[in-house]
């Protein structure tokens, strides 16, 4: 999304319209040439070719397959593609139907009907490589090369299927033709911006060019391609030029490099340009690699510029020497792979012939990478290791076609330290922060943050703990849980307001409306608001929460179109625009800052998705999201309005006149009139929800869930209040010394829950306070009843309490006593006392009605 | 008890005063788990059983402890804890944070400090990144993906409850009783607060979550009980080294228990305040007066220690003043009783001094209107006298308004220990109309 802004593309077509249709206005196109604003370079898209288009996440392209390319009358240039679908945009549920882990990389063919296909050109990013695997074939690990996909099976939207053979040797084919045609068709198409490149492309040809030379010369034995081989390198090398260009920062290093300075140089930054194009889907750290290689060969060629080209103080004797030792222990691996290849592609069809080609270029351009450094140690671990992996796919080759493994091992086992040093410069790096750039923490990658939204394993995390790829869990316990021995403690057990009941009775009438009014847009397509309101405790989340496991379980059967559910609480919330952050994060997995989740959010609503599902958005706790100007209830309620956004929101809060109270008009007006109140449970229905919980477990007596049910329903309503007397009430019945008969629950024990509940505190802690903790309260009220007013010093106090005690015949308590009694009261909140430092003249006040202090001082 | 006797054992004597001095102090000073729980016997198996179920069944709980200051709800809490963490089944899993409201005085510290102290992964070395919101919602994640069967149930101690009742929207309370009430990792959240008004606090969303189980410690004995609390904790172990002493001195104890004028003080010290805290302060001031020569407490110790006890701050500093400094103090009482409570200032205080003056000079040097002035300060400085709040400060100083932070009673109290008092302000203390 944010590349779109930060660099302007512009869109044209290849070449004259291929036919046209006069009814319709349309003209079809064979191509798209795609110009950055920025960089000056173009990028041409054929027709079959594979292409990431901009969806909701920007680390999270979708993948297309272009199959139709057209501008209809209104000058806008359409695209007709098929999808695919990388894992994490399959839900959930289904991805256990895989039953195999799925490497990020792979993709699948969507089938699934309800995406639109046609789409504007303008959401092309860029094109992309798929390469599609036989039925049988693993899918090659890569750490990081995200450029690549592989595709294997299709998806239909209820399982998965392997490509048909048919299918699968169609995009074989276009894979085919794209590999061997593609630099044909670009040069014509090609237009270098300005002259230095072109200088530029010829330089790097010349070094190319010796490059193979020198490394003819050692491999004779694959001589009888060199000729095809370095045509087709510089072909493809001066096509990478152009295309791998068009990243500004590697553009201005190409320019600060002076031309007498060193060729390898520029020629390394070259290939690493090359390497770092999207089609070669190269690993970050491969392009550092290739310089290295690069200045080796200027080395073989003239050992004096060594000194100054690497800067490295080892004389090139040594590192020769090295380089000869360690190339012997690698050489062998690659080199009978390499012959491998050459032999399948010799009996392989053309076909075959001209990957095996290009790899085995790939290969030789790669395989030295390490050896300039070798004195370091860990490059000459690496070095090891590359041979150890190499030796292990010569022997699993057998079985694999493609040949893209052992620059994956490459970069794999390259060091850390190199890729540090390399970071700056590759292209594919800059891409990545190119997206994250706007926002304020670029350094946090988004997709470390999320741990769920994509499995893909770090090659090496730099530092060990860092809190960034914190999991958040509580540690598992040794033991078990005891399971209830007896019925008190099942009862309990069920009777827990956090046991999910299997239906929730005496809501039917809200649920079905709530059902219907969600299932209705969904079937639309449309979005819409409602907001349903009650007392705490009467299940306004719980059936809302039942509603969407329905439509869940409909949509899994195909009722219904499938569609996302997320889910924020005002109270859960530090800050109400905290609300843009958790519906992005749940939406994409993206986290950035509210202001930005906001620009984002709202783009996401008011743009049409090339492939969105409709979103349900519970708000809980709505009241807590008010700010000053609205803007987060605003916005929430302005969303589902838009006729693309397919959001439907089911706002909750306590009080019914919400809308009228806090909103302003305009935000009132959004939220619609879509309004539903949740009633007080009666003591009927508290009643059925306790004997449905029970399910007929007898741990209770009728006449006592009654008696509970009776009192919660006059009291509040509050199911949770219910059940917990009742839970309360099983635990006085287990502990209480004289059971009653039967051994359940009965009036006794339930009325002394309810008394331990709900009894006022007040009454029975006078009873227990000292003698003049009481007498100061005494006072207090003469002192009240003398002044006739209801607030007094505890001067005066004072002296009603001496002249009480006089009376009772008691020891008269010092000032600083009843100071200290004062103060425990106020702590206690019996009474109101100011609370400043006027010692005598500090104003008191009851807390508690004077009937009740009467009350519990007659008593005794 | 005889002199005769302790001399005899004067060394060993020494050794065990020493003894029983460490003992006792030790008791009364530090709130240790070890000591005796009186008269919350219900209470502690109410709790004990609560957090058994939370531990053993993962059962989700929330209860609140209320009680008057110093009426044992953190002892209670601890020695329930102490029993629990004998099972091994509980010390292997339960998990325990324990926040103060008075430390953790908002909810971002509080979150920081939970997170701290559950050793989460997002906590390096001792210490927590992240912003607040990140915090919050890395906590419940976690707490969200645990479950009843599988995870350490978490025990939340908030000591001072009330405190975090202001926290804003109550966030930190929601989100813990909410998950208390959820099926996710089993919490149980225990307050402790001393507020009896503390559910009227509670928002209605938060108090709906909350289980609505209180505990109350009320300090429910009777002075009969209190006598018994008093023998138990100043009888010796009888573990304690020298027997023959332990005998003699849990005997002393005994007899005092008897003893008329000890019941004397217990009594009035009990009907002034029940919390044991205040009787470990007076065991702890009487047991202060025994030493070598007088190895065991007698009710002449608590006597004292029970008089410094009761001591009336401000009118001990009244016996410190000097004498001008005491007419000016009377000045002021008359003022007080013409003028029913209503403030002074140092100009009206000067008067009355000066018609006391002018009336007895022969008893009474005619200080200067300086000096009177400084006398003036010094009672302000004391804080015997007070300046009004909300008027003007930048009045001049002798006409600044004052409140006598004294009660009438308190002056005429102090009058009478005061030493060397000329006997003609005695008598215009009594009465301010002694010159007609």
């Amino acid at each position: 999304m944010n590349t779109r802004q930060q660099c302007k593309r512009i869109y044209s077509w290849v070449g004259r319209a291929k036919s046209s249709d006069q009814k319709m206005k349309t003209f079809q196109y064979r191509g798209i040439l795609i110009k950055s604003e920025r960089s000056l370079t173009e990028m041409c898209i054929l027709l079959g070719e594979f292409v990431l288009v901009e969806g909701a996440n920007a680390d999270q392209p979708f993948v297309a397959k272009l199959l139709k390319l057209y501008e209809d009358g209104s000058q806008e240039k359409h695209a007709v593609v098929q999808w695919f679908s990388r894992i994490t945009e399959l839900p959930l549920n289904k991805r256990k139907l895989l039953r195999r882990e799925v490497s990020p990389q792979e993709i699948f063919l969507d089938k699934a009907p309800g995406y639109g296909t046609d789409i504007n050109v303008e959401t092309i990013i860029k094109n992309v490589k798929v390469i599609p695997l036989a039925p049988e074939e693993v899918v090659p690990v890569r750490s990081k090369g995200k450029q690549i996909f592989f595709v294997k099976e299709s998806w239909d939207g209820k399982c998965f299927k392997p490509l048909s053979p048919g299918l699968l040797s169609e995009l074989k084919e276009a894979e085919k033709k794209k590999r061997v045609g593609s630099p044909t068709p670009l040069t014509d198409c090609q237009v270098f911006p300005s002259d230095f490149i072109c200088s530029l492309k010829a330089e790097t040809d010349r070094v190319t060019r010796s490059t193979m030379k020198t490394k003819n010369i050692q491999m004779e034995i694959e001589s009888r391609h060199s000729a095809s081989k370095s045509s087709l390198s510089k072909e493809r090398h001066s096509q990478r030029v152009a295309n791998g260009i068009n990243t500004p920062g590697a553009r201005k290093k190409l320019q600060l490099n002076s031309p007498t300075k060193s060729r390898n140089k520029l020629t390394g930054c070259n290939v690493l340009e090359l390497l770092g194009d999207d089609c070669d889907a190269l690993e970050a750290r491969e392009p550092s690699a290739t310089k290295r290689k690069v200045t080796f060969t200027e080395i073989l060629g003239s050992p004096p510029k060594v000194s100054r080209t690497n800067g490295e103080p080892d004389s090139p004797q040594t590192m020769r020497g090295d380089w000869s030792k360690v190339a012997e222990t690698i050489r062998i691996s690659p080199y009978r792979r390499g012959q491998d290849s050459s032999l399948k592609a010799k009996n392989l069809d053309g076909k075959d012939d001209d990957t095996c080609l290009a790899e085995e270029q790939e290969l030789k351009t790669r395989r030295p990478v390490v050896i300039p450094r070798s004195h370091r140690k860990c490059v000459q671990k690496t070095t090891a290791l590359i041979a150890e992996q190499l030796h292990f796919l010569n022997i699993s080759e057998q079985d694999q076609e493609d040949d893209y493994l052992p620059s994956t091992d490459c970069s794999d086992s390259s060091s850390s330290e190199e890729e540090e040093s390399m970071v700056p410069c590759t292209p594919k790096r800059k891409t990545r922060s190119s997206t994250t750039l706007s926002t304020p923490k670029s350094s946090r990658k988004p997709s470390d943050t999320t741990p769920a939204n994509t499995p893909r394993k770090s090659p090496e995390p730099r530092t060990p703990k860092t809190p960034r790829n914190a999991t958040p869990r509580i540690p598992i316990r040794n033991q078990a849980t005891e399971k209830p021995a007896n019925v008190l403690e099942e009862a309990r057990l069920r009777l827990h307001v956090s046991t999910i009941p299997g239906s929730l009775p005496c809501r039917e009438e809200e649920f079905q409306d709530i059902y219907n009014f969600v299932e209705s847009k969904l079937i639309d397509g449309t979005g819409g608001c409602m907001y349903i309101s009650g007392v705490p405790g009467t299940g306004k989340t719980a059936t809302v929460h039942e509603v969407i496991r329905c439509l869940q379980q409909a949509a899994e059967n195909d009722e219904l179109p499938s569609f996302q559910f997320i889910e924020i609480n005002g109270m859960k919330l530090t800050d109400p625009h905290q609300a843009y952050v958790q519906i992005l994060q749940l939406l994409t997995g993206q986290k950035v800052t509210a202001t930005h989740a906001a620009e984002l959010l709202a783009k996401l609503f008011s743009t049409p998705g090339p492939k969105r599902k409709t979103t349900v958005l519970i708000v809980d706790e709505l009241d807590l999201l008010w700010t000053r100007k609205q803007d987060v209830m605003y916005n929430l309620f302005d969303w589902p309005t838009q006729r693309q956004a397919k959001l439907i929101i089911l706002a909750i809060a306590n009080t019914m006149d919400l809308p009228e109270r806090i909103m302003m008009n305009r935000v009132a007006s959004r939220l619609g009139l879509t309004r539903m109140s949740f009633q007080p449970y009666t003591y009927k229905q508290l009643q059925q929800i306790i004997s449905s919980r029970l399910n007929h477990i007898k741990a209770f007596e009728e006449d006592a869930i009654q008696l509970v049910s009776r009192k919660v329903a006059a009291l509040s309503g509050d199911a949770r209040r219910c059940l917990d007397i009742c839970r309360r009430s099983t635990e006085i019945c287990e502990f209480s010394s004289q059971k009653s008969a039967s051994g359940l629950v009965s009036m006794a024990h339930v009325m002394k829950a309810i008394d331990e509940m709900f009894s006022s505190p007040y009454i029975n802690s006078i009873r227990n306070a000292s003698l003049h903790e009481q007498m100061f309260l005494k006072a207090i009220i003469a002192e009240f009843r003398r002044s006739g007013l209801e607030e007094a010093t505890v001067q005066q106090i004072y002296h009603q309490h001496v002249a009480l005690c006089r009376i009772e015949g008691l020891q008269i308590p010092t000032v600083s006593e009843i100071m200290a009694i004062c103060s425990r009261l106020g702590a206690c909140r019996f009474l109101l006392v100011e609370s400043n430092n006027k010692y005598l003249h500090v104003r008191v006040r009851l807390n508690i009605s004077q009937d009740d202090v009467m009350y519990a001082l007659k008593q005794e | 008890m005889s002199k005769r006797k302790s001399k005899e054992t004067s060394s060993v004597n020494g050794e065990c005063i020493s003894q029983v001095q460490r003992i006792l102090r030790e008791r009364f000073c530090h709130q240790c788990p070890n000591g005796k729980l009186f008269g919350v016997q219900l209470q502690y198996k109410h709790l004990l059983e609560l957090l058994k179920r939370t531990t053993i069944h993962g059962e989700s709980n929330s209860a609140l402890i209320i009680g008057p200051r110093g009426s044992g709800k953190t002892m209670l809490l601890n020695h329930v804890l102490k029993e629990l963490m004998e099972a091994k089944q509980v010390r292997e899993n339960l998990m325990q944070v324990h926040l103060n409201g008075l430390l953790q005085t908002n909810d971002k510290i509080a979150l920081k400090e939970i997170t701290r102290q559950l050793q989460m992964e997002n906590v390096v070395g001792d210490k927590v990144f992240g912003s607040f919101a990140e915090n919050l919602a890395f906590l419940l994640e976690a707490l969200k993906k645990g479950d009843r069967d599988s995870s350490c149930p978490v025990l939340f101690i908030l000591d001072e409850f009330d405190l975090f009742v202001h926290h804003k929207n109550q966030t930190l309370l929601y989100n813990l009783f909410d998950i208390s009430q959820s099926a996710q990792t089993p919490v149980t959240v225990i307050g402790l607060t001393c507020r009896q008004d503390i559910l009227e606090l509670l928002e209605k969303r938060v108090k709906s979550r909350f289980s609505h189980r209180q505990i109350y410690l009320m300090n429910s004995f009777d002075f009969k009980q209190y006598l018994r609390i008093f023998k138990e904790q100043l009888y010796l172990p009888a573990e304690f080294l020298y027997k023959p002493f332990t005998q003699k001195w849990n005997k002393n104890v005994q007899s005092l228990s008897e003893d008329r004028t000890v019941q004397d003080v217990l009594q009035n010290h009990f009907h002034c305040s029940k919390d044991l805290r205040s009787l470990h302060m007076l065991l702890m001031l009487a047991l202060s007066s025994i030493t070598v020569s007088h190895p065991f407490m007698t009710g002449s110790d608590l006597l004292e220690a029970s008089k410094s006890c009761r001591m009336d701050s401000k009118a001990n500093i009244v016996h410190g003043l000097s004498v001008l400094e005491i007419c000016l103090i009377i000045a002021m009482k008359h003022l007080n009783d013409v003028y029913e409570g209503e403030p002074f200032n140092f100009q009206m205080v000067y008067n009355e001094f000066q018609k006391f003056i002018q009336r007895k000079a022969h008893s009474m040097y005619n200080f200067e209107k300086p000096v009177v002035m400084k006398a003036f300060e010094h009672l302000l400085q004391l804080e015997l006298i007070k300046p009004i709040e909300g008027l003007c400060v930048r009045a001049q100083r002798e006409y600044l308004l004052m409140k006598l932070l004294l009660d009438n009673n308190q002056i005429m109290d102090a009058l009478q220990v005061y030493p060397n008092c000329p006997t003609d302000v005695k008598q215009w203390a009594t009465s301010s109309l002694s010159w007609l």
